[in-house]
């Protein structure tokens, strides 16, 4: 099958509310089945301001072509599922709301849905994500403590937990590794999101396990790949500062201070 | 990328898929390398463009016996020779980089590898030969 963009879709089955606005949804569209390659296709739907990306993709999806694929759970932020690339920007579709990307006054609002890069497409806008987990995995983001179990919990000070408060908030949702320009050309480097969590275990006063996981980050595929384009912090949803977690890794390795 | 044959393996789904850590600091020692060399370039590129271009009327004054006269000179000699090798190591580190990133087979990746490490080896060699075995009285002509 020759890939037709923009073929008309009838979306008249979506419910209209009071005050929505037709916006057109641009989706870049795969189907491993029929296609050779990913193609655009577009879809005028009603959108409230108030509508989240998810809701246009839902009401597509129920109301205009249930083979839409896309991954979701939880729809509020939390577990990481539902990351995309819209209008060009990794972000979960359940956190960007329709107002935020509409055009100005009488010109027509497009909004261009793709999946996340690096990782391999299977359907639509869903990726293998193994990779990514691979990577992860490979950091061991567990707890490593040597010796007898304490008999009491592990004591920690406000201080020593704050040191990785900001790496604790990762959810997993690979939108900053799909957003590092060095992933995209070689998916054998760690990746922001990896290293975060390493982060998250190397500065936790609890763990005696950071000289393994500094000895795995200081590798070919490690830190000393990140090339500072903070593309990773401005992709995360939950505002970690990615980019300085890695200069911290870096700083850890070049000093042998933890 | 794609999806390979290990990744749908179940009978261990946790083994590790990457080659253990070599323990090496090379890939640290680079990346320091290169901040160091990069800050020192600064000085000595900028310094030799000002004298060449700018300083003295610039780059009409240059001809045989200007080269000549300076590299009589140990400072001239030491700084030329800086600046050569810190220019080679710190370009062909930042290649090696890049070839790295962006060559999708490993065979690719070998041969642009040994490309870059003759053509910095070929220039390296003569351009310190050059410096150092240089003769101001061959005929200018």
């Amino acid at each position: 099958m020759t890939a037709v963009a923009d073929t008309a879709h009838d979306t008249s089955q979506i419910p209209a509310p009071e005050g929505s606005v037709t916006v057109t949804v641009k989706i870049l569209r795969f189907n491993p089945e029929v296609d050779d390659e990913p193609h655009w296709e577009s879809y005028d739907v009603p959108a409230l301001p108030t509508d989240r990306v998810l809701n246009l993709l839902f009401n597509i999806k129920n109301y205009v072509d249930g083979t839409l694929s896309f991954r979701r759970s939880c729809a509020h932020g939390i577990c990481g599922s539902d990351a995309m690339q819209i209008n060009g920007i990794n972000r979960l579709a359940c956190k960007v709301l329709v107002k935020d990307l509409l055009a100005k006054k009488g010109k027509q609002t497009t909004i261009t849905v793709a999946p996340i890069k690096g990782l391999p497409t299977m359907k639509d806008l869903y990726v293998d994500m193994e990779p990514f987990f691979e990577a992860y995995r490979a950091v061991k983001p567990y707890l490593i403590a040597y010796g007898n179990e304490p008999t009491r919990e592990r004591i920690q000070s406000q201080a020593d937990r704050e040191r990785f408060d900001d790496t604790t908030k990762c959810i997993l949702c690979a939108a900053c590794t799909s957003s590092c320009p060095v992933y995209w050309a070689d998916g054998s480097y760690f990746g922001p999101a990896a290293i975060v969590n390493a982060h998250r275990f190397i500065f936790d006063s609890r763990d005696e396990g950071s000289e393994e996981r500094l000895d795995i980050l200081n590798d070919a595929e490690g830190v000393w790949r990140c090339r500072t384009t903070f593309n990773c912090t401005d992709a995360c949803p939950r505002g970690i500062q990615v980019t300085k977690a890695i200069q911290e890794v870096k700083r850890a390795l070049l000093f042998k201070r933890v | 990328m794609t999806v390979t044959p290990e990744a749908l393996s179940l009978d261990k789904p946790r083994s590790p898929r990457r080659p253990a850590a070599r323990r090496s600091n090379f890939e640290l020692y680079s990346w320091v390398f290169m901040r160091i060399s990069g800050l020192l370039l600064v000085v000595l590129v900028l310094g030799h463009l000002f004298i060449m271009n700018i300083l003295d009327g610039g780059v009409h004054r240059i001809n045989f016996a200007f080269v000549a006269g300076r590299w009589s000179s140990p400072f001239w000699q030491t700084w030329d020779l800086l600046m050569l090798w810190l220019a080679q190591l710190h370009g062909g580190n930042g290649l090696r980089v890049i070839i790295d990133d962006y060559a999708r087979r490993d065979s690719t990746r070998f041969w642009l590898k040994m490309l870059l490490y003759v053509a910095m080896a070929v220039i390296l060699v003569l351009g310190t030969l050059v410096i150092f075995t240089f003769d101001p009285d061959i005929p200018a002509s």
